[in-house]
């Protein structure tokens, strides 16, 4: 009798340990995404493409050579309605420029809303919906406002977590990548 | 004269009646907010974790609703409003995922792991009915024992 189940209860075992094993690695695969904090400096930043709300595609490779300034942002966060005047601000101090390019993406807004908010600030740089959330996922966001700076090599230069309190401090941070070259 | 009167009373009953539907459209444009929460409550906002969009307090949640009742207004279906929902923020704003890729795991990993311990526990029951109960009297040591242990304390009275 033993020995007639024995084949089975191998069998058993493997499936069972298998399957253990297979849902270890899922939750270690989960956890591994979670604990992996927000994007660092030096950094390779992530590929992305933004579609802008007047239809432009903008993709990573499109700003080699840039520095780039991507905020992610939302209509119904409060501290971004301050922070959208001084990026404005330092985008006009820089538009004139070709090496300088700064993006708008709104997290998990409307469209509607996302408008009225860039009408209300006048902003006029390029801004888009971040579809599915891959741009917040894939710079490992953790909120909004953030700001990554984007050096001419594609690399992380900065991550500013919350607003910035002042044209000046995004002029600092641009103006230092611009220096570097 | 009375007839006629009530001819044309009837009439602009029927007219009425008649013109009622009309105002139906514009009803069913502007969806309730039971109409918004039904399919609300199947979504969840990126931003408020473990919060069904229907009970969500939140300004974004609020804009969320307004969007659901803005495309509902657009004759979107139930579905077509988590597709759209689902392509703008992501499928994990889907209270009941798409059957796809590893998501399949939500669906069959629980039944499975049902079966497994229906399967597990069924085979155990048998086991344990199938196993010899315990038979006679106890071990013939222990009676030897307690019978000589008798004798004595009957010697010692």
């Amino acid at each position: 009798m033993t020995e007639e189940t024995k084949p089975t209860s191998i069998l058993g075992r493997v499936l069972a340990w298998g399957l253990l094993i297979t849902l270890l690695a899922l939750v270690g695969m989960q956890l591994r995404s979670s604990l992996q904090g927000v994007l660092t400096r030096g950094e390779q930043a992530p590929d992305f493409t933004l579609v802008t709300f007047d239809g432009q595609t903008i993709t990573s490779a499109d700003l080699e050579g840039k520095v780039v300034v991507l905020n992610i942002w939302a209509s119904w966060c409060l501290p971004c309605k301050d922070e959208a005047v001084h990026l404005e601000q330092a985008w006009q101090h820089y538009q004139s420029r070709e090496d300088v390019i700064f993006l708008g993406v709104a997290y998990v807004d409307t469209e509607r809303e996302s408008l009225a908010f860039i009408a209300e600030h006048g902003v006029t740089y390029p801004n888009g919906p971040d579809l599915g959330t891959l741009i917040y996922t894939s710079f490992r966001a953790r909120g909004v406002p953030e700001t990554f700076v984007i050096n001419k090599l594609g690399e992380i230069a900065s991550v500013k977590i919350g607003p910035y309190q002042s044209v000046q401090e995004i002029i600092t941070v641009v103006d230092r990548l611009l220096e570097l070259e | 004269m009375r007839i006629a009167a009530l001819v044309i009373a009837a009439g602009l009953l029927l007219a009425a009646c008649a013109g009622s539907p009309a105002a139906a459209p514009s009803a069913q444009g502007a969806p309730s907010a039971d109409e918004v929460n039904a399919v609300a409550k199947n979504l969840y906002c990126p931003v408020c974790a473990n919060v069904p969009l229907d009970v969500c307090g939140t300004a974004a949640c609020a804009q969320w609703r307004g969007q659901i009742a803005d495309l509902l207004t657009e004759g979107y279906t139930e579905q077509q409003v988590y597709d759209y929902f689902a392509a703008q923020y992501g499928q994990g704003v889907l209270a009941v995922p798409p059957a796809r890729g590893l998501n399949w795991l939500v669906y069959l990993l629980p039944p499975a792991v049902i079966l497994g311990a229906g399967l597990l526990l069924a085979r155990n029951l048998r086991r344990w009915r199938q196993a010899p109960a315990p038979q006679g009297k106890a071990p013939a040591t222990e009676d030897d024992y307690t019978r000589k242990l008798e004798e004595e304390l009957d010697a010692r009275r």
